[in-house]
């Protein structure tokens, strides 16, 4: 099998595959060097996610992975933790150029071996397979893992503003000195921008259809970036504002643009001159050819559409890896979405992915330990309460227990809940999850003979999830479990 | 796939559901709620499963299975779980792709706000809703 890739994505992807024993494995990227995105972004150098250098359990540990949502995951010890080992605590989030040095360590440590600068030109099928056509001849496989990123820029199709400068081509923050600024986009990559501008510019105004929603921002990685000027805005301060607009068209001028838009949340029609326009409008996987050979995209056409195990849902044998499984959203439980699109969700989607492919399409099954019937009901409650899958896949992935007839109960490992509530067979599950309210909860899941029962669990002010009231419920939630095990044992 | 390769805002626009909102409220629309593409087979909402949302079909079929028994097929410009989100209750049935389908979604949370907002679009869904009730009604024994 193929990975084209070498980003955090595709080395873990690559780190975990070559530890499940498929034989043949080929891991190419058209990079120089490992690090992929984080060779050259965020553009203004600064992470929005969290290392905790110093926390309440020991560096790599896997508990310690909570705290550490940077670093890739390693099945041994020099292979974990990496990225607090290179911060120099300035920031409570790491530099890009720390990301980078983890990432190039995680390689070298963890003996990912990729073959560089070799870049997939394009794809066909071949006898039930597929040939990736590279810069460095063909590779044949049955399966790939496609971990390219969503760098690519992409802009809407507004007139004009196919003329303006892209995020990715934005200059650094010095040549906006004095000058009004106009970002199309208030997204990630446009309040970025919007931060990093704010010491410079005279006049930053940020502006797209949909609103900011508050709620979510004040809950958001992101709100370390979007609160400055954000805020600045919300208090009439000076310099900086956020607006609700369509832009219809952006024309260029001698001396600068000329922005036309219309409100979306406000009725009215708005033209204001800027000295220059950025356009922060997102990104789309750079996936060449893969749509012609028939793989579904979404997110107008920026994202290829992934089962829950990251395949494409139109074309078997194409999987996903790394930044864009955050096309895959999982149950949307009360709206929530996955935390796939940043490391320390996807980095545990390789995990299973690697797993699974290993199992579906190369018939290695992993290891299953057996549980005795008094083991279960601690062993759930330990991972609703530590385990840094599901607290940072937050109803994306949970934990498994099957019950077989013949052998009893076994750690089935981490699964996309998606996949778990729809397969057959008595077990049980647990995820870390949120309520319609948005507090945090444990939510227990048992099928048996064929039906489904969930059973929310109730929250905790401090999030611990291993008290006696979680035991008793627990334990009451997988009842129905249990009298075929005595059965089977007696 | 029509809708894979039309630009998002123009395939919601075609939708009778949101006949009624200007370009710059379906830009919007377009902006605030996604779009997911399910593979065939692939189940959509869940019967007694809580969370569900509140789906429109851009493109593809989909059928409606109660206890295992199918009910009835939607295609595009049909729209689902709406009455689980309107009671506060859990799907009374299974949604399952019958082919490659292509929805927009609105999460269970956004869809009151969103309707408040849209008044028109609350309306047409009404007269669907309607319809729907009066087709059910009929006597056809």
């Amino acid at each position: 099998m193929v990975v084209v890739g070498s980003g955090p994505g595709g080395l873990q992807t690559a780190y975990s595959l070559g530890r499940t024993g498929i034989p043949r494995c080929a891991f190419i990227s058209r990079d120089s060097a490992p690090g992929g995105m984080f060779r050259r972004f965020p553009l203004y150098q600064r992470l929005i996610s969290w290392t905790k250098p110093d926390a309440p359990f020991e560096r790599g540990t896997r508990e310690y992975e909570w705290y550490d949502h940077n670093s890739l995951v390693g099945n041994e010890r020099e292979h974990q933790a990496l990225v607090p080992e290179f911060m120099d605590r300035a920031f409570d989030v790491p530099a890009r150029s720390e990301m980078e040095a983890a990432l190039v360590e995680f390689a070298t440590r963890g003996d990912v071996r990729v073959r560089y600068e070799c870049e997939w030109l394009g794809t066909r099928r071949d006898d039930g397979g597929f040939v990736l056509e590279t810069s460095d001849g063909e590779y044949r496989c049955r399966v790939c893992v496609f971990a390219i990123g969503v760098t690519d820029p992409w802009v809407p199709p507004i007139p004009g503003l196919e003329a303006v400068p892209h995020y990715v081509a934005a200059s650094a923050p010095e040549h906006y000195q004095g000058k009004s600024v106009f970002i199309v986009g208030k997204r990630n990559s446009g309040f970025e921008l919007a931060q990093g501008l704010l010491p410079w510019a005279r006049r930053i105004v940020l502006g797209s259809p949909r609103p900011v929603d508050v709620a979510m921002l004040a809950f958001s990685p992101l709100s370390i970036r979007y609160l400055s000027p954000y805020t600045e805005h919300i208090r009439g301060g000076t310099g900086s504002y956020v607006v609700d607009a369509a832009i219809e068209r952006v024309e260029r001028h001698l001396d600068g643009y000329r922005i036309h838009a219309s409100g979306t949340t406000w009725e009215g029609k708005l033209e204001l001159e800027s000295d220059e326009v950025i356009a922060a409008t997102g990104f789309r996987a750079p996936v060449l050819d893969l749509p012609t050979l028939g793989v579904a995209m979404v997110n107008d056409g920026r994202m290829p559409a992934q089962t829950p195990y990251w395949e494409s849902v139109s074309v078997p044998g194409i999987f996903f890896a790394g930044n864009v499984m955050q096309a895959s959203p999982g149950l949307r439980k009360h709206g929530a979405t996955s935390s796939s699109g940043s490391v320390n969700g996807y980095r545990y989607n390789a995990r299973v992915l690697a797993q699974h492919i290993a199992e579906k399409h190369f018939g290695i099954r992993r290891e299953r330990p057996t549980l005795d019937g008094d083991e279960v009901v601690p062993f759930l409650l330990g991972e609703l309460a530590r385990a840094p899958e599901l607290w940072t896949q937050k109803g994306y992935l949970a934990r498994v227990v099957d019950l077989d007839e013949a052998d009893g109960f076994r750690d089935a490992g981490i699964v996309p809940l998606a996949d778990f509530v729809d397969r057959e067979g008595d077990a049980c599950a647990v995820a870390v999850e949120y309520d319609a309210d948005g507090t945090i909860i444990p939510v227990v899941y048992v099928r048996r003979g064929g039906h489904l029962l969930e059973h929310a669990l109730p929250p905790h002010p401090l999030h611990m999830f291993d008290t006696e009231e979680h035991r008793q419920q627990l334990a009451t939630s997988l009842a129905p479990l249990r009298p075929t095990t005595v059965s089977a044992r007696s | 796939m029509e809708a894979s390769t039309a630009n998002y805002v123009e395939t919601l626009a075609r939708l009778s559901l949101f006949a009624d909102l200007t370009h710059p409220q379906l830009e919007a629309l377009a902006h605030s709620f996604g779009e997911e593409v399910f593979a065939e087979g692939q189940r959509v909402i869940r019967q007694d499963m809580t969370g569900g949302g509140f789906y429109v079909i851009l493109d593809g079929e989909a059928k409606v299975v109660i206890d295992g028994q199918e009910r009835a097929r939607l295609s595009r410009g049909d729209f689902f779980g709406e009455l689980s989100l309107l009671t506060d209750e859990p799907p009374a049935a299974d949604v399952i792709a019958t082919s490659l389908l292509r929805c927009m979604i609105i999460p269970d949370n956004e869809l009151k706000a969103f309707l408040l907002r849209q008044p028109s679009v609350m309306y047409r869904m009404l007269q669907i809703e309607a319809r729907r009730l009066r087709a059910a009604n009929v006597w056809t024994g």
